[in-house]
């Protein structure tokens, strides 16, 4: 317990340490206001890619339907925010929209996760698919022009914030007995099965817990983003919250993070080479992928404590 | 009776083109089990080569057709090389990933070097509308789908009765077996694609007839639709696939002509959902037994 306690203390100084560098850099004029969307929009993309690396990466469940989640929690919030413009609105409609994203992966989850593969890839597609054309039809969510003038709440602080608490507790979920349950049946199902765990359970867990993420990344885009459209919420969208975790290695939740960083910064770069700037990105995508299969990291994550082990071992040789 | 009819024929129509492209995917996943993402866009290159052909060259429709077949048939071995092949021991995600990226530099690429705004189809032959019985039909369609079954016909003697269709076959149950009796993989993967993209660019061609109108993302939207189909059908199935493309096709029309337009995508899927959860391996796909 006083172990854990001294990693924890570290991950929470660098947490810290991340807010306050930020913050310097944006008080010394060194980071422009294009700079700081970049950063929010890098948070809003890690925020999503933990979630699908729990789903993809964890449980082993093929999810090709990220962005509908991410449209319930966008639009939710987006509602109740124009409703309550202030800093309540803003977590009432997190809170609601990840709610209501758990709840429809719960409904839609306990039915099609008993697919496996392709096949469920095709059918969480199918389902986020079904979403958009209902979002783009109601009254409510104001049919194909979408929401605008959403206040905008989500700021850097609080976008930075959210990354913080989703990876603890996506985090904390991976290290613990449930989540060594969640692994196993990724590993092996019918092992898993036979060891005594309910694999449609945890499977649904899984996609329950991606899913709600999902929505939270949703929120803080529409609130930082100001409108919403059902086009934003499209296949591309999946596809590009599924690039970054494969492109960071699927099962590492540091990859995620550095290959979020590292799209976001060619992004950055690009924007100059206008029309030229997606046919790069696409060629970097398919050279990455055929010269490191596996992923920038692999499945390698970035630990304290290994780091603290290694460390007292290298002294006690010499 | 009549609108039930004509939406017969628009639908089957619309299906035959989607069938056309679920058949492309279905036999690279059978082979490979990768999802081709970039097949949409090999049809894209197909119409695209089909609306040079034409203007430039002045050439009619049925040279167009073929000559935009091996054109689509020779990209589709080369993204096989290229892209596809270093991948073939890699986990099925990366190549995965890999089909996105080639499909992302197949539409950007094209945006950049042709632009992106919409072009008109020149008419290579001129559209006759016949009226049998109150539904109307236009040559158009009746090309479409004379072209597409003949090509279907093709494909299945292809595969049945030839030795390539054999390897093909055999690679598809079991590659390293394959191998092992002298069976040589990268060259019959190559074929497959060929095979499959060669169908892509004559449903560009036609297309690109039927609509008048193409652009560089126009493979988007009919490629996950022919995968849905390839999906519906069974994939990795030749005659799944075809069921599923007129299934698709059909069902986007009914629900049109009900009156649901904006919905029929979403029934489409719904109706996707449903038979996977009954029929999990699609509508011909046989179950099989998990052993332990």
């Amino acid at each position: 317990m006083k172990k854990n306690l001294k990693y924890n203390l570290i991950w929470l100084a660098i947490m810290i340490a991340g807010y306050i560098i930020i913050n310097v850099l944006e008080f010394a004029g060194i980071m422009g206001q294009f700079a700081e969307t970049t950063l929010v929009l890098i948070g809003i993309n890690i925020i999503l890619a933990t979630g699908l690396n729990l789903i993809i990466g964890f449980s082993g469940q093929f999810s090709l339907g990220h962005a509908g989640f991410m449209a319930i929690g966008a639009y939710v919030c987006a509602l109740i925010t124009t409703a309550i413009p202030n800093a309540l609105g803003m977590l009432l409609g997190l809170i609601a929209g990840a709610v209501f994203s758990g709840v429809v992966a719960l409904v839609v989850g306990i039915p099609t996760l008993r697919l496996n593969g392709d096949y469920l890839a095709i059918a969480t597609m199918g389902v986020a698919e079904i979403i958009r054309i209902i979002l783009n039809n109601l009254k409510i969510t104001n049919g194909p022009a979408g929401l605008y003038n959403i206040p905008m709440l989500a700021t850097w602080p609080v976008v930075y914030l959210l990354v913080c608490i989703t990876t603890i507790i996506i985090v904390n979920f991976i290290h613990s007995r449930d989540g060594r349950a969640v692994m196993s049946v990724r590993e092996d199902e019918i092992a898993a099965e036979s060891m005594g765990v309910n694999i449609t359970k945890w499977k649904v867990i899984a996609f329950v817990v991606g899913a709600a993420t999902a929505a939270i990344g949703g929120a803080l885009h529409a609130n930082y983003i100001q409108t919403i459209a059902p086009t934003d919420f499209g296949i591309m969208e999946s596809i590009n919250i599924l690039i970054i975790v494969v492109l960071g290695g699927i099962g590492s939740i540091t990859g995620t993070f550095v290959a979020a960083v590292v799209l976001g910064l060619l992004d950055m770069i690009l924007q100059n080479f206008g029309t030229l700037r997606m046919v790069l990105y696409s060629l970097a995508l398919i050279l990455i992928m055929v010269f490191k299969p596996s992923g920038l990291l692999g499945t390698w994550e970035l630990s304290i404590r290994r780091l603290f082990t290694r460390k007292s071992k290298t002294k006690g040789d010499a | 009776m009549h609108t039930i009819l004509q939406q017969l024929v628009n639908g089957l129509s619309l299906g035959s083109i989607y069938a056309l492209l679920a058949l492309g995917y279905t036999m690279v996943y059978g082979i490979i089990k990768l999802i081709n993402f970039a097949h949409g866009d090999i049809y894209m290159l197909g119409a695209f080569w089909g609306y040079y052909v034409i203007n430039v060259w002045h050439l009619s429709f049925w040279p167009a057709l073929i000559t935009a077949m091996v054109f689509c048939a020779f990209v589709g071995m080369l993204t096989e090389y290229l892209a596809y092949r270093p991948l073939r021991h890699s986990p099925r995600i990366a190549a995965l990933i890999t089909a996105i990226g080639v499909s992302f530099l197949l539409e950007n690429g094209m945006s950049y070097l042709f632009g992106s705004n919409v072009r008109n189809f020149p008419q290579a032959m001129a559209v006759k509308q016949y009226h049998l019985g109150g539904v109307s039909i236009s040559n158009i369609q009746i090309l479409i789908l004379a072209v597409s079954i003949v090509l279907m016909i093709l494909l299945q003697l292809i595969v049945q009765r030839t030795k390539m269709g054999k390897a093909m076959r055999a690679v598809s149950v079991d590659p390293d077996a394959a191998q092992l009796i002298g069976i040589n993989i990268d060259r019959t993967i190559s074929f497959t694609f060929a095979l499959g993209s060669s169908l892509a660019g004559a449903a560009g061609v036609m297309i690109g007839l039927y609509y008048n109108s193409i652009d560089p993302l126009m493979g988007m939207t009919p490629g996950i639709k022919a995968f849905v189909a390839a999906v519906l059908g069974g994939i990795g199935l030749i005659p799944g696939a075809a069921i599923g493309g007129f299934v698709i096709g059909l069902l986007e029309t009914i629900t049109q002509a009900l009156g649901f337009s904006a919905y029929k995508d979403a029934v489409v899927y719904a109706v996707l959902i449903i038979i996977l959860l009954v029929k999990p391996a699609g509508i011909l796909g046989k179950n099989i037994k998990e052993k332990v």
